[in-house]
């Protein structure tokens, strides 16, 4: 599916052999183009997508598109320039690669800075690609999504409107080629089905969301996620605004997910080096109780952020940030890991064409709970708290340079060990740094969700509840 | 960008199957930014995005198609994949399949300053906002001041004889710090964006900027926590009209409404806040940061009340939602780019300013909290409990703006919060944003007076 070659070794046939093969070719030709004494990195990808959204029994919009474009970092005498355009129009290549050399004439110039080189550390040829999603029927998509809706609509008595039914699917191929002998390309497809609804009492209305995704179609489970956005909207019928206090609070697993991908720009050594992670400075230190470990594993192939390579073209890898609450590591890119005297982890990350790379996570997970403990059961060692089915304002509540934690939440009581009257319009909040360490029961039950963690049914004990 | 020949033919091609309406959205984007982060400047990038997206709609059904391809047959091939997908939603009136376009015309932005600033005057720009931001104090650790502009030309035509074109110029310049302290690390950000070119900068000073977001930071090193359960606020002039963009601006857009997801659907005519509250969303107002001369739809921007001394005047309006109701859109169809559908959107959304003064509507509240900046916020607009974050919050004690508090997010229900404003001064200040819904951001003003909320829930550590 994709190949890194070192310097100097000839392509494998593979990649080439592959779809993506004259991406390689592509990206090659631009990197071709380097002057004396610079050093150019081409990015290149290409997507093709579909979205279809339903409503009231008919398809409200159905949207196709292709698109493609090109990342250029140039460096010379330690100076970095980037430039992308949205196409790979012969022209605009050219333009991009200019723009990109006049714009490293404005940096500082930075002994760290530099484009990767092949490390030598084999990539895990993990595989995110479906050959069969090409092949599947627009009226087959259409159906499906008729099917989530009519389901979703069809849940339960108290639903009275399904507000959102999507489908979409994605194909991306990228390649990636440097003049300081990287060569590597990706490819993966993606397919999800996602349903909104909201359930009604008198006048109470409340709302609730389902989804799944995978490589294609055929994983995708529409049953799951119309029950799941049917059952988050009804339990919620008669909220009321809970009380004040402090309580142990249990997070669901997509809310993990959240709370991790947060966490996770802490653990960038980017924002370490420059001061911006309550971690800085202390690796080898107690940051957590003994149920925190934290690795990033993007050789995961069940991992929806699952990577043969990093974004700078080098092999993913597993790496332990935190080790049974001692923090271990951080992730490193090439110009971060040079700043801490460190090589690059393979933990470069970057937002499409348009992008440069940073470092981050890619499939970040907490370490499992002991075998059998799914929902219930760390509901039943908790006994008593609050439940949290959905978070808001994260982006603005939740501060990953100070530790500073404060988010909306609406769930249900837990009461005995069992989930018992929902609550709304209430707030929890804490700090990062005490969450760690009031790490009180981790679930096993442990999936991987779109984006870059995984999540998992987790508690933390004394955390403030806002309420009336 | 496209010819208009050109243009008829594709709108041609696109209803030549059949369907009620055919638009072509055409965008070419050129942007230039530079980042100092850590004393040094790291990175310059250039960008450029052109493309076009054909849009058929039949009945109920919208078929969207976008390319990077902006030939005349690119652009017939984006027609002919959008035509398909809109037969597919079944019968639909159909229009003669020769559109003429220039029957209404539209409009074109008056002549704007260069788009981006040299990259030389980029730099100098960054460095002054570094030195000021350090040298406000010993405790600032971290300074990343970063320059953003851009250039969006868009081109709208559609089958009902639309033909518009906008150039967007959009400017914006941000400064973000950390500073540190016996209690670790705090945060100040602060940023000015508008949309003009860079006579940005002979309107603001990026030195006093950089200095609001350092001193942000180090008030709140010895900030203590924020408190929790339900308290007085007072949020100041400018401090970010987040407040109503979320507590009810979302829950007036017309797709929410037609979807019976808002807690304002059915609600016209009817009090839904104090009334002190007149609500005006407006994209028309001189270069704020939500500004533009027509929307994503050709259709040009305009000045609409949402809400006139707290009863409930009209909702916001995109082409296919105003269409399901028989009336004209309120120049509200926005998109992020020509790889979007446009949808519903706010531009500048602002509360009327109030005859209180600021300083007496604090002397008037024994104890509470005062907001002196606000973060993002987010809604359920079905629900219509919202929340939105500080970043600069003080304690009113005795009439008094006391002690700093730590950052929190602050709850409450929409249309709760609205009736429990009791005073509106006359210091009304603007803020630029970016608002994103259903995947799309879209740049937005929002602003308000200093005003007071007899009681919200904010989310402290504090018991």
């Amino acid at each position: 599916m994709s190949v890194t070659t070192g310097a100097g070794r000839p392509a494998s046939t593979t990649a080439d052999a592959g779809t993506g093969g004259d991406l390689l070719r592509l990206a090659e030709r631009v990197a071709g183009w380097a002057g004396p004494g610079e050093e150019v990195e081409v990015f290149v990808a290409r997507g093709e997508e579909t979205e279809i959204r339903a409503y009231e029994g008919e398809v409200e919009s159905l949207t196709s598109a292709t698109s493609s474009g090109v990342g250029i970092r140039v460096v010379s005498e330690h100076r970095l320039g980037f430039a992308w355009a949205g196409t790979l129009d012969e022209a605009l290549l050219t333009t991009t690669l200019e723009e990109a050399r006049d714009n490293a004439r404005y940096a500082t110039p930075d002994e760290h800075v530099r484009l990767a080189v092949p490390d030598h550390v084999p990539a895990v040829p993990v595989d995110r690609w479906d050959d069969g999603l090409a092949s599947v029927p627009t009226p087959k998509k259409v159906e499906m999504v008729l099917a989530l809706e009519a389901r979703a609509r069809g849940g339960d008595p108290r639903i009275r409107q399904v507000s959102s039914a999507d489908y979409g699917d994605g194909a991306v191929e990228t390649a990636l080629v440097s003049t300081t002998g990287i060569r590597s390309a990706n490819r993966r497809t993606s397919g999800f089905l996602s349903v909104g609804v909201i359930a009604g009492e008198g006048d109470a209305s409340q709302t609730g969301s389902g989804f799944t995704v995978g490589r294609g179609v055929a994983d995708l489970d529409p049953e799951r996620a119309a029950s799941e956005a049917v059952n988050r909207a009804v339990r919620m019928l008669g909220a009321t605004k809970g009380p004040s206090g402090r309580a142990t609070v249990v997070f669901d697993r997509r809310a993990v997910t959240t709370l991790l991908a947060v966490l996770s720009s802490a653990l960038s050594g980017e924002a370490v080096s420059k001061g911006r992670s309550f971690f800085a400075g202390r690796i080898g230190e107690e940051v957590g109780s003994g149920l925190v470990t934290l690795v990033d594993d993007p050789t995961n192939v069940r991992a929806y952020g699952a990577s043969a390579y990093d974004a700078e073209g080098l092999a993913c890898r597993r790496t332990v940030l935190v080790d049974r609450g001692v923090l271990r590591g951080f992730l490193y890119d090439t110009i971060a890991g040079s700043r801490a005297g460190v090589a690059s982890t393979g933990a470069a990350v970057r937002g499409g064409y348009a992008g440069t790379p940073s470092p981050g996570c890619r499939a970040l997970t907490l370490a499992p709970g002991p075998e059998g403990y799914d929902e219930a059961g760390v509901l039943g060692a908790v006994g008593d708290g609050v439940y949290v089915q959905s978070m808001t304002g994260v982006h603005s509540g939740v501060n990953p340079v100070s530790g500073d934690f404060s988010v909306g939440v609406e769930g249900l009581v837990v009461r005995d060990g069992e989930l018992a009257e929902p609550v709304r319009e209430i707030t929890v909040a804490s700090t990062f740094q005490r969450m760690l360490q009031s790490l009180q029961v981790v679930g096993a039950d442990v999936e991987w969700f779109p984006g870059i963690a995984a999540g998992q049914t987790v508690a933390f004990g004394n955390m403030q509840i806002s309420g009336v | 960008m496209i010819d208009t020949p050109v243009l008829e033919r594709v709108l041609g091609q696109a209803l030549r199957k059949g369907g009620d309406f055919a638009e072509v959205f055409a965008e070419d984007r050129s942007s230039q930014s530079a980042v100092l982060d850590d004393g040094r400047v790291e990175e310059l990038a250039s960008g450029r995005e052109r493309g076009a997206g054909v849009r058929v709609i039949r009945g109920e059904t919208t078929g969207y198609a976008h390319t990077a391809d902006l030939s005349e047959a690119g652009l017939l091939r984006a027609a002919e994949t959008a035509a398909a997908v809109a037969h597919g939603g079944g019968e639909g009136r159909t229009v003669p399949s020769d559109p003429r376009l220039g029957a209404r015309g539209g409009s074109v932005a008056g002549e704007r300053s260069p788009a981006t600033m040299s990259k030389a005057d980029t730099l100098e720009l960054l460095r002054r906002a570094d030195e000021a931001a350090r040298s406000s104090g010993g405790a600032v650790s971290q300074v990343q001041a970063g320059y953003g502009g851009s250039l969006r030309r868009v081109l709208v035509a559609n089958s009902e004889g639309v033909l518009a074109t906008d150039d967007q110029v959009r400017t914006r310049f941000s400064v973000s710090c950390v500073a540190v302290g016996d209690a670790g690390l705090q945060t100040g950000f602060e940023t000015a964006a508008r949309t003009i070119g860079t006579e940005l900068f002979d309107d603001i000073s990026v030195e006093d900027l950089a200095r609001a977001a350092a001193t942000r930071a180090i008030a709140k090193l010895s900030a203590r926590p924020a408190p929790s359960g339900e308290v007085p606020l007072v949020l100041a002039g400018g401090s970010g009209g987040i407040l109503f963009h979320e507590a009810c601006g979302h829950g007036l857009e017309a797709d929410h409404i037609l979807k019976a997801a808002s807690v304002y659907a059915g609600r016209i005519g009817q009090r839904v806040a104090s009334p002190l509250v007149t609500l005006v969303d407006d994209g028309t107002v001189g270069s704020e940061w939500g500004t533009f001369a027509v929307d994503d739809e050709g259709r040009p921007a305009q000045r609409n009340v949402l809400i006139e001394d707290g009863v409930l005047t009209d909702y916001l309006w995109d082409y296919l939602r105003a269409r399901k109701e028989g009336r004209v859109p309120s120049g509200n169809g926005r998109r992020q780019s020509y790889q979007h559908l446009p949808m519903v959107r706010m531009t500048n959304t602002f509360l009327l300013p109030g005859e209180d003064d600021p300083d007496a509507i604090v002397a008037d509240t024994p104890r509470g909290v005062y907001v002196a900046k606000l973060g993002g916020g987010q809604v359920n607009t079905t629900t219509g409990d919202f929340v939105f974050g500080t970043t600069e919050a003080y304690l009113i004690e005795d009439g008094r703006i006391t002690e700093p508090l730590r950052d929190a997010n602050l709850i409450g229900n929409g249309p709760e919060i609205l009736t429990r404003i009791d005073a509106v001064a006359t210091d009304f200040a603007m803020t630029p944003g970016t608002c994103g819904k259903d995947g799309q951001s879209v740049p937005v003003g929002c602003g308000q007076a200093t005003l007071r909320i007899t009681g919200v829930t904010i989310g402290g550590t504090a018991e």
